[in-house]
């Protein structure tokens, strides 16, 4: 029998849909990790980045999502994601790296060893959610394709399809989608690449078939259905940041002391509390200040936001 | 007999209190879906944005009356009240959603009444409709005389402010709220004489 990180059921082979929609209840003792390799599933390892809080269901985690591609309600991705085609894939890797070229999903999955890393998730919208990802870090996948000295951002495209993403019809965004990071903080161990969650392929409304997550950054940095990953050596131009500087920096990370213009940063609502859900702090770096507070040492991040 | 005079005729016969039974029922049921899963996994702010919604439609329909009658020849007056009170009911729900469940710190409400636009503005909306609400009865009428016409001509400014307040509120440009503000726009413009005089001819 699979045990991964809880030792009392086993959803992935023996529950029903229904019942592991249900299981954050089940889950309050979800500390228990239980470290034996998995069967069933993607079989991501448990790991030690992840947190103990206990995962919200699947349910929420796919019926709560920001993809603008597939329109701009909370609940349009679930409902239109549904007929993007997500095998074959390629990510173009090129700028400033060793080997550039056009890469198969399937040669980049090869080799690498998938992890399951139970993240906070804190949208910059001020909800929040804890994802069971499965995925690598970016970290190898950079090291794979060998990245040059003078190269000191990653930079990452979502796919342009109109034809499957209704919502790339409209100019509401200047597609493709981008986003990017410093070197330093793409190479921290706690950024991957996740590929799926609750240890199956990643639901297309979640950034089918291969998406970035960086834990301590708001959401939108985290891009989803990822083509394109590039290495520069100026700071790229990001997708929220080109529509309004002033309300979405390039770091974008979780910071409770610096508001967006229109709503607080200090407090989120975890999704799943119902009606009358209760708010909760939001912690610097969304609580993984350990991991990432030197990448900022000496910056101002209330400038820097 | 024209269509309109019909309707008009049918009309009359139509008493208006029960609007007041049944038009606050949706945010009943909007209510009750979000305590039973209904609204999705964050019902919150969707039990928000659904007052809000169904207080600009009503806004909106309540501007239309007097068009309606003017350039259409359909006679919704006897209503008119009963629409602005439904909306109001539906405002200070949606307030009220704002205050208890969604924002829920009573340090933070003032901050962010002053310091972000979209609640100043749906805020400066309410203010500026209590007062049409509270003398929106025939004691008032009577009492005010005249004033009375003139401080509803405040409803001018409060439902634009409220289209204004969806506008800002969305990321980005989107066409929903514009809609909106559009049509709001439109028919405040009925009421210059200018553009009624060319509509009419
Ligand atoms: C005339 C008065 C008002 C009208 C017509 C109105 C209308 C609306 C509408 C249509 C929406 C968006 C619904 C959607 O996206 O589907 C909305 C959202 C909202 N309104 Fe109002 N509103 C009014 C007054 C207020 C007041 C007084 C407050 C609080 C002080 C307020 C706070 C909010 C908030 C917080 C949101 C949601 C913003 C978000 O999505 O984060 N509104 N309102």
């Amino acid at each position: 029998m699979a045990h991964r990180w809880k030792s009392d059921l086993n959803w992935s082979d023996v529950t029903p849909k229904q019942a592991f929609l249900n299981r954050r209840q089940l889950l309050t003792g979800a500390a228990a990790l239980v470290a034996s390799p998995a069967i069933a599933g993607l079989g991501g390892a448990p790991s030690a980045y992840s947190t103990t809080e206990a995962p919200n269901t699947l349910e929420e985690i796919t019926n709560y999502n920001n993809f603008y591609e597939f329109g701009t309600d909370k609940e349009d991705p679930a409902q239109n994601a549904g007929g993007l085609t997500t095998d074959p894939w390629a990510v173009q890797i090129d700028g400033l790296v060793d080997k550039p070229g056009s890469y198969d999903l399937g040669d980049l999955l090869s080799g690498v060893s998938l992890e399951e890393r139970i993240y906070r998730f804190r949208c910059v919208e001020a909800w929040s959610m804890i994802v069971p990802w499965v995925g690598f870090e970016l970290s190898t996948l950079l090291a794979r394709v060998g990245v040059q000295p003078s190269a000191k951002y990653v930079y990452f495209e979502t796919l342009v399809r109109p034809e499957e993403m209704p919502g790339q019809r409209r100019p509401l965004l200047d597609w493709p989608y981008r986003e990017g990071l410093r070197l330093d903080e793409a190479m921290n161990p706690l950024t991957i690449l996740a590929t799926g969650l609750y240890d199956e392929p990643l639901p297309n409304q979640n950034g089918a078939p291969l998406r970035l997550v960086v834990p301590w950054k708001y959401g939108f940095k985290s891009i989803k259905s990822i083509v394109r990953i590039s290495l520069m050596d100026k700071q790229p131009e990001t997708t929220w940041n080109m529509i309004n500087a002033r309300e979405y920096g390039f770091y974008s990370n979780v910071n409770p002391t610096v508001d967006h213009p229109r709503w607080s940063q200090a407090t989120e609502r975890r999704i799943g509390g119902g009606l009358f859900s209760k708010r909760q702090e939001t912690l610097m770096f969304n609580g993984y200040g350990e991991e990432v507070a030197d990448l900022y040492a000496g910056m101002d991040l209330k400038k820097l936001y | 007999m024209p269509v309109s005079d019909r309707i008009n005729a049918t009309l009359r016969k139509v008493p208006a209190w029960p609007l007041y039974i049944v038009g606050p029922l949706p945010g009943l049921w909007v209510f009750w879906l979000g305590l039973t899963g209904g609204l999705g996994v964050e019902p919150i702010k969707a039990l928000e944005h659904e007052l809000g919604q169904f207080a600009l439609k009503l806004l909106v329909v309540g501007l239309a009356i007097t068009p309606l009658r003017r350039f259409a020849g359909l006679n919704l007056i006897k209503f008119r009240r009963a629409i602005g009170l439904l909306a109001f009911f539906y405002i200070v729900a949606h307030l009220a959603v704002w205050l208890f469940l969604d924002v829920q710190d009573g340090s933070l409400i003032w901050k962010d009444i002053v310091k972000r636009p979209y609640i100043t503005i749906g805020m400066a909306a309410f203010v500026l409709m209590l007062p049409l609400a509270l003398t929106s009865n025939n004691w008032s009428i009577r009492k005010l005389g005249p004033k009375w016409r003139q401080l509803h001509k405040l409803t001018y400014l409060a439902v634009p402010l409220g289209g204004i307040h969806f506008v800002m509120l969305v990321k980005g440009w989107q066409i929903e709220p514009l809609a909106y503000l559009f049509v709001i726009l439109g028919l405040l413009a009925l009421r210059f004489r200018f553009i009624q005089r060319r509509v009419a001819a």
